[in-house]
C-alpha cells in the first residue's frame, strides 16, 4: 500500500498524483468500473473507507471520501491518495476546510473517472433529498443508510419525500436475503395471505419495510411488531387456508422456515457487513423501483 | 460487460417459469431472454404490473393455481434465481469431479443463499459409510476446494440435508433402500419428488444405474414434480456409441429432463463469447469472411495424463477435448444469432453452424496429431506419454490433435478455424483468438510496418479470463513505425474475485431446469459427425508423429497452418 499526503492542494494536482503512482505501480490501466463518492465524517470515516475498499475487490473502483471540517477555519484541501495491491481501485480521503466544506462537489467532479458510473454513500447522516444534494447530484446512484440516522425509523419513513429513481437504502439491502427467502417460499403459492406481522428490534428501519413491502406485494395488512432481535427475527403470514408461514431467525444466523403441512426447514441467513451490502448496492446500478414503490407504500401505510 | 449485469431480468423470469410452480401464468413468455436480459422488455414488464393491478382491482390474491408469486417483479433485480425444494442424488461421490468441485459447488451455491431451504444431498457409493460420514467427507472438500468463505451456518443448513447411501450400482437392495431414503426425505425436509441425479461415474456404469432408476421408479416424475438426470462427457467415443448411449438415457428420462454437461459452456468467458458478440455494436459488422482471416482455438494444458491413463489410452485428445470443448467454442463463435437466449433458439443457431462445418478435402494435409515424447516441461523432466504408467508402449493414442475446419456458410465461406489441442504443451492456456485481414492498403513504406502483425481478438477462456485486442500503433519516436500493442481487458480486474465456478452455474440450472448451457444431443451427434472422418483416417495412418514434452506439438501441425501461409499464435 503506498499512500501520499498533499496539504493544501488542488483537484488536478490530486489528479497527476493519481496518474503518477498508477505509472509508479506498473499499471497505466487499471479496469476500474465506477468512482465511489463517500461522505463522511472523520469519526465515520475508518469504517466506511474500510468497507469501500473491500466493496472495491469486487467492483474495482476510484473511491473518493469526503470529509467535512471545520468550516472556521481558512478555505484548504488536504488529501491522502492509497493504492495498494490489496486493492485493484484507488483511495483518495479529502479533508475539505472554511468555506469549500460547501463547495464538495467542485473538488469531486474533476476527480471523477470518465464515462463510467458515479455512486454516492452516505454512511452516516444523509441529506433529505439526495439527489438535491451538491455531490450527489453528480451521482447515478445514490446509497443512504437509515441505520446510521438519529431517528432510524422516522429517517425510512420520510425517504419517499425527496425519492428519485437511484436512490436506495441499505435498511432496504439488508432485506435482500429475507425476501429472496419469502419469495422462494411463495414459488410454491401458499395461497392467500390474509395477514401478517414482522418482528424486529426496537427503532430497525427494516422492520416496517420488510412490512411495507409484503403489504403491497400482498395486499394484505401487515403489522410491525417488536422483539428482542437482534435485527430483524421474524416474519409470519397467516394463510387464507389455515396455518402460518414463517421464518424466524434469533441468532442473526440461522433460519427456520415453516408453512402448513410442511416440516420445519433451517436456512443460512446471516446478517451481513455493510462491505457485502455494498457490492450488493454496486452490482446494479440501475434504479430499484422495487424500493421506490415500498417506500411509497410504507409513507402511506398506518405502521409507520 | 453485460453477463453479470443481465443476471436479474433473467433470475425473476426464469424463477417464475420454474416447473415446480404450476402453469406460472407469469411473464415465462418467449421474451424470456437469457443473456440479453437487461434489455428495458416493456412489454413484459407493463404485463406483469397490469395483470396485477387487474387481480388486484378485482380482488384476487395469489391464491388461484396459476398467478405468478407476487413477491416476484422481473424489476426486482436483487433477488436471485433460487432453486425450488429438491434433492441432488449423486453417484460417483468417491470420484475427484465430486471432491474437487461438485460438493464444494453446492456449498458454494448455498453460501450464495441459492439453494432452497429443504435441499437435500444423497450421496450413493460402494463405500460403509453412515450419513456422518459423507458428511464428514463433504465438510472436508468444502474446506479445501469452496471458493466461497467457509461459513457455519451455511455448513449447518447443508449437513442437515446430506445423507448417504451405500451400495453398488448391481444392487437392487439398495436402490430399493435409496428409493425409500428418497420418500422419506421428501416427507421430513419438504423437497416434493423433486430429484436430481447426477452420473458422476464412468459411462460404461450409465445403463445399470439408469435401468435402477427406472425399475425403482425413480425415473417417473409424479405430477407436480421433475425427475432430471445429469451426465458429464465423454458422450460416447464416436457417433454409435453416443447413439447407443444417448438410447439408454432417453429410453427412460425425455431429453428435456437430460442434461449433458460440458462444464466449459458454465464458464463465464464462454457465455461472455455471447455478450460481446450479440450486446455490442463494435465487433458485428466485422465478424465475417470480409474482414476476419482465420480463426485459432486452442486448448492447451501442461500437464501430461496423470492418473488418468485408463480413461485416455485408446480416447485421445481429438475426442476428449474437440470433440466438446472446442467445437462448442466453434459453435459460438461462429453462429448467427439467435432469436433469444433460450435453450431452443441456441441450440438451433448452434447446431446450423455444426451442420456447415466442412473438413478438410485432404484429411492427411488438413490433420495433424502427436504423442509427447520425454523431455523438460518447465523446468522439470518428464516422461514421455508410451513410458506413462498403464501405457501400452505401442499406444497410437494421439495426445496432441490440431484440425483445420470450414464453415460453409455465407458468413464464413472461405475463411479457415483452425482447431488444436495438446497435452505437455508449453503451457496451460485455453483462447479464442478471431485474427483479421491485414489492411488492403498500407499507406506507410514496407519497413514501417515490417513488425507489423494482423489485428486480432482474443477471446482468453483460462486462466486470466479477459480479451486481448491486438491493433498497430505508431512507435513513439520521430519517424513512423508501426507496432502491435494490445489492449486488454481482464475479468478480475473489473469484476468480482470471486465469480461463480462453473460447476456452480450448471447446477443451479439443472436444479432450476434451465436447459440453455447443456448441449442437446442433436449437437453431440454432429459433432461425433465432425470427427468420426478424422478418427477413422488417423486408425488407418499408423502412428502419431511425437513431439517433446513443454514444446508447441509436432512438426505436421506447423506444416499444416503454413501451407496456407498463416502461423500459429504464439501462446
Amino acid at each position: 500500500m503506498t499512500t501520499f499526503n498533499l496539504t493544501d492542494t488542488t483537484a488536478s494536482k490530486i489528479s497527476s498524483t493519481l496518474t503518477q503512482l498508477r505509472h509508479q505501480m506498473g499499471a497505466p490501466a487499471v479496469g476500474m468500473v465506477l468512482t465511489l463518492v463517500v461522505v463522511c465524517d472523520e469519526a465515520g470515516q475508518y469504517d466506511a473507507v474500510r468497507a469501500a475498499t473491500e466493496a472495491a475487490r469486487e467492483h474495482p473502483s476510484r473511491v473518493l471520501t469526503v470529509i467535512k471540517r471545520d468550516p472556521n477555519e481558512p478555505d484548504r484541501l488536504d488529501a491522502e491518495v492509497r493504492m495498494g495491491e490489496s486493492s485493484p481501485g484507488e483511495v483518495v480521503l479529502l479533508r475539505l476546510y472554511g468555506r469549500l466544506t460547501e463547495h464538495a462537489d467542485s473538488v469531486i467532479s474533476p476527480l471523477l473517472l470518465t464515462d463510467t458510473p458515479v455512486v454516492a454513500w452516505w454512511p452516516g447522516d444523509a441529506p433529505p433529498a439526495p439527489s438535491q444534494d451538491a455531490v450527489g447530484r453528480l451521482a447515478t446512484r445514490r446509497i443512504t443508510d437509515a441505520r446510521a440516522a438519529a431517528d432510524s425509523l422516522a429517517a425510512i419513513a420520510g425517504r419517499h419525500k425527496g425519492y428519485l429513481p437511484g436512490d436506495t437504502d441499505l435498511a432496504w439491502t439488508r432485506l435482500t436475503a429475507w425476501r429472496s427467502l419469502l419469495a422462494s417460499a411463495f414459488d410454491r403459492p401458499p395461497g392467500r395471505v390474509l395477514s401478517g406481522a414482522v418482528y424486529g428490534a426496537a427503532g430497525n428501519p427494516s422492520v416496517p419495510l420488510l412490512a411495507a413491502w409484503l403489504s403491497e406485494r400482498l395486499n394484505a395488512s401487515v403489522e410491525v411488531a417488536e422483539s428482542v432481535g437482534p435485527g430483524l427475527t421474524e416474519a409470519r403470514l397467516t394463510l387464507a387456508e389455515g396455518g402460518e408461514l414463517a421464518i424466524s431467525r434469533t441468532d442473526a444466523r440461522l433460519a427456520t422456515l415453516s408453512r402448513p403441512g410442511q416440516p420445519n426447514r433451517r436456512v443460512a441467513l446471516a446478517r451481513r457487513p455493510t462491505a457485502e451490502l455494498l457490492a450488493e448496492e454496486l452490482r446494479r446500478l440501475d434504479s430499484d423501483d422495487v424500493y421506490g414503490s415500498a417506500i411509497q407504500w410504507l409513507a402511506k401505510s398506518p405502521a409507520s | 460487460m453485460g453477463k453479470r449485469d443481465n443476471r436479474p431480468a433473467e433470475t425473476a423470469q426464469a424463477a417464475a417459469g420454474t416447473p415446480d410452480v404450476p402453469a406460472a401464468a407469469g411473464p415465462a413468455g418467449p421474451a424470456e431472454t437469457h443473456d440479453g436480459g437487461r434489455v428495458p422488455d416493456v412489454s413484459e414488464m407493463s404485463e406483469t404490473s397490469e395483470e396485477r393491478d387487474l387481480a388486484a382491482a378485482l380482488g384476487l390474491a395469489a391464491d388461484e393455481e396459476g398467478v405468478a408469486n407476487p413477491l416476484r417483479d422481473p424489476r426486482d433485480k436483487r433477488l436471485p434465481r433460487v432453486a425450488g425444494p429438491c434433492v441432488l442424488v449423486l453417484f460417483g461421490v468417491t470420484g475427484d469431479l465430486a471432491k474437487k468441485k461438485l460438493l464444494p459447488a453446492i456449498y458454494d451455491l448455498g453460501n450464495r443463499g441459492l439453494l432452497p431451504p429443504g435441499f437435500s444431498l444423497v450421496g450413493f457409493a460402494r463405500r460403509d459409510w453412515a450419513h456422518e460420514d459423507f458428511a464428514q467427507v463433504t465438510y472436508e472438500s468444502v474446506k479445501e476446494h469452496a471458493r466461497t468463505p467457509f461459513r457455519e451456518e451455511v455448513w449447518r443448513q447443508i449437513a442437515e440435508g446430506i445423507h448417504f447411501c451405500p451400495g453398488e450400482f448391481s444392487d437392487d437392495g439398495a436402490f430399493d433402500v435409496l428409493a425409500m431414503m428418497l420418500k422419506e426425505i421428501d416427507e421430513t425436509r419438504g423437497t416434493g419428488g423433486n430429484y436430481a441425479f447426477y452420473l458422476s461415474v464412468p459411462p460404461k456404469f450409465f445403463p445399470v444405474v439408469v435401468e435402477q432408476l427406472k425399475r425403482t421408479n425413480l425415473a417417473n416424475a409424479p405430477e407436480g414434480a421433475w425427475r432430471r438426470v445429469v451426465i458429464e462427457k465423454p458422450f460416447g467415443r464416436d457417433l454409435k456409441t453416443a447413439r447407443e448411449l444417448n438410447a439408454i438415457t432417453s429410453a427412460v428420462f425425455p431429453e428435456k429432463s437430460v442434461f449433458r454437461i460440458d462444464h466449459y459452456l458454465g464458464k463465464e468467458t464462454v457465455q461472455n463469447i455471447l455478450a460481446l458478440r450479440f450486446a455490442n455494436t463494435l465487433y458485428e459488422p466485422i465478424w465475417n469472411r470480409g474482414y476476419v482471416d482465420h480463426v485459432q482455438i486452442t486448448m492447451a494444458e501442461d500437464i501430461g495424463i496423470g492418473g488418468r491413463a485408463g480413461y485416455y489410452d485408446g480416447i485421445g485428445a481429438a475426442r476428449d477435448v474437440i470433440q466438446n470443448h472446442l467445437l462448442q467454442l466453434l459453435a459460438l463463435v461462429a453462429m448467427e444469432d439467435p432469436t433469444s437466449f433460450d435453450a431452443d433458439s441456441l441450440r438451433r443457431e448452434k447446431e446450423k453452424v455444426l451442420r456447415s462445418v466442412r473438413l478438410p478435402a485432404d484429411l492427411s494435409l488438413g490433420t495433424a496429431r502427436g504423442q509427447y515424447t520425454a523431455g523438460w516441461q518447465g523446468g522439470e523432466s518428464v516422461a514421455g506419454y508410451l513410458e506413462e504408467e498403464g501405457i501400452s508402449p505401442d499406444s497410437i493414442t494421439e495426445t496432441y490433435a490440431a484440425v483445420r475446419l470450414e464453415v460453409a456458410n455465407r458468413r464464413w465461406a472461405g475463411v479457415p478455424f483452425y482447431l488444436r489441442t495438446g497435452k505437455r504443451l508449453g503451457r496451460r492456456v485455453t483462447e479464442v483468438a478471431v485474427v483479421f485481414q491485414r489492411a488492403p492498403h498500407l499507406p506507410f513504406s514496407s519497413t514501417d510496418t515490417e513488425i507489423l502483425g494482423q489485428n486480432a481478438l482474443v477471446i482468453r477462456v483460462q486462466p486470466d479470463e479477459g480479451i486481448t485486442v491486438r491493433f498497430g500503433s505508431k512507435v513513439p519516436g520521430t519517424a513512423m513505425e508501426v507496432r502491435d500493442v494490445s489492449m486488454d481487458f481482464a475479468y478480475g480486474e473489473s469484476f468480482m474475485e470471486s465469480s461463480p465456478e462453473a460447476y456452480e452455474r450448471l447446477l443451479l440450472d439443472v436444479l432450476i431446469g434451465d436447459p440453455p448451457l447443456f448441449p442437446h444431443q442433436a449437437e453431440v451427434e454432429l459433432s461425433w459427425k465432425i470427427l468420426d472422418p478424422i478418427e477413422e483416417h488417423w486408425a488407418a495412418s499408423g502412428r502419431p508423429e511425437g513431439y517433446p514434452a513443454g514444446t508447441w506439438g509436432p512438426p505436421s501441425a506447423d506444416a499444416m497452418i503454413t501451407r496456407d501461409g498463416r502461423v500459429w499464435r504464439r501462446l
